[in-house]
């Protein structure tokens, strides 16, 4: 059990909350885990003080404001604060959940492909709806890129098109497939140790390359949490500003 | 880790119960729970985050802000107040001095002025008062002279008288002291 690398994306039932059309609704580890980064979250931001000069929690918390502020206002410029307050909480849930997960025995909750397509379906119903309320017809001119001589057009537009529903696609996928391999990986390693280390002397001294390799990925994991949360934040604020400016 | 088995419908099973069962991400079972608790959680997290956390941090971020930005206008609005108080120091210390210089020029004048004066006058009455002691004095050498012409007749006629036991005749011994002294 211990040794089997995709142990760790199981979903156990915690208890029944309730059904929906004969499909029972349960509160598993998932739920669990998507509670705490809430929990963690909301801890940060509210529970730090207001002073002057802030201390460390509080430094934390006003530097993801203004790191997502920033990154919001760069993108799509002073007209997408609006969606400040989703962005924020896009990149915050992303962000906390992905570096619980990195904490042993912990469920890693972007590694279910399903909560990162929601998440990514999320943005792009979005984009599409406040795209359309904010410009109209003129929100399709997000596919005519301007200057495209007209021979070839239709091929671009095609191509503009399908891009266009393909986003969701792999907003969601990069960070599943980064989520899930990373902890793939890393379990693999990890359980090398293990397994050579039951060898006995000879097996302890091969054991130390998996553990370096394991402790470099750990490293390597806190990374790729922050970053895939920041790709996930920044490439909503690209879509954002596509549906607020839609002319390339 | 608990090996719940799924009970109704086969939901949420583990792996490595008998048959083999799918890769955990595609357990379409476990997709309505997962979907309802991330509705929820986010739901949650985002009204948490919109109407508290993102107003009392940015309203936190805002207010230093301004406070930099008042206590740095207050800083300068002091600074140009000092430099104001510096420069209408100097400018009374420059008054001051011309006018110190001023009052200095005038005593000295007036000083020199009337030490002038009391010089002449003091010059003029000593230059009186000798003129007054030169006459005194010729005045004097006149009287001496002429004392001094008796003084010789008497010492003449007494000379003659002592010498001859004649006295002599006054208007021969006045002539002839006459005589001498015009010698």
């Amino acid at each position: 059990m211990a040794a089997d690398p995709i142990h760790q994306f199981e979903i156990h039932k915690l208890f029944t909350i309730g059904h929906i059309g004969g499909q029972e609704i349960a509160f598993t580890n998932s739920s669990a885990y998507m509670f705490a980064t809430v929990a963690v979250i909301s801890l940060l931001m509210l529970a730090t003080g207001r002073q002057l000069v802030p201390g460390r929690m509080q430094s934390v918390a006003e530097i993801s404001y203004e790191f997502v502020a920033s990154m919001l206002r760069s993108s799509a410029g002073s007209a997408g604060m609006k969606f400040f307050p989703l962005v924020f909480t896009l990149f915050m849930f992303i962000c906390v959940s992905n570096l619980i997960g990195i904490i042993p025995y912990t469920f890693t909750v972007s590694s279910h492909l399903i909560v990162t397509v929601a998440l990514a379906l999320l943005v792009f119903f979005i984009v599409l709806f406040y795209g359309l309320y904010k410009n109209g017809l003129k929100f399709f001119k997000l596919f005519v890129p301007s200057g495209v001589p007209i021979y070839i057009l239709p091929l671009v537009v095609f191509i503009e098109v399908i891009s266009f529903f393909l986003k969701p696609v792999s907003h969601s996928v990069r960070l599943f497939a980064n989520m899930l391999a990373g902890h793939i990986a890393l379990k693999v390693f990890a359980s090398f140790v293990g397994m050579l280390g039951a060898l006995g002397f000879v097996g302890w001294l091969g054991a130390v390359l998996p553990l370096g390799l394991t402790i470099a990925l750990t490293a390597l994991e806190l990374l790729v949490a922050f970053l895939q949360a920041y790709v996930f934040a920044i490439l909503t604020c690209i879509y954002l500003n596509d549906a607020i400016h839609p002319g390339h | 880790m608990a090996e719940s088995h799924g009970n109704k419908g086969a939901a949420h099973t583990s792996a490595g119960d008998g048959h083999k069962a799918p890769f955990p991400p595609f357990q379409k079972e476990t997709f309505a729970s997962q979907l309802v608790s991330l509705a929820i959680a986010f739901v949650a997290l985002y009204l948490i985050v919109s109407r508290i956390a993102l107003p009392k941090v940015g309203k936190t971020i805002d207010d230093r802000q301004a406070r930099i930005e008042g206590d740095l206008a207050e800083a300068q609005k002091l600074k140009d107040e000092s430099d104001a108080a510096l420069k209408a120091y100097e400018a009374d210390l420059a008054a001051a001095r011309s006018r110190a210089q001023a009052i200095g020029n005038e005593t000295r004048e007036k000083l020199s002025a009337a030490s002038e004066a009391e010089r002449k006058t003091l010059e003029d009455k000593l230059s009186a008062k000798l003129a007054d002691a030169e006459k005194t004095i010729a005045a004097t050498r006149e009287a001496a002279m002429s004392n001094v012409r008796g003084i010789a007749s008497d010492a003449a006629a007494a000379i003659v008288q002592r010498l001859t036991g004649v006295a002599p005749d006054a208007k021969a011994v006045n002539s002839a002291v006459d005589a001498s002294l015009k010698g």
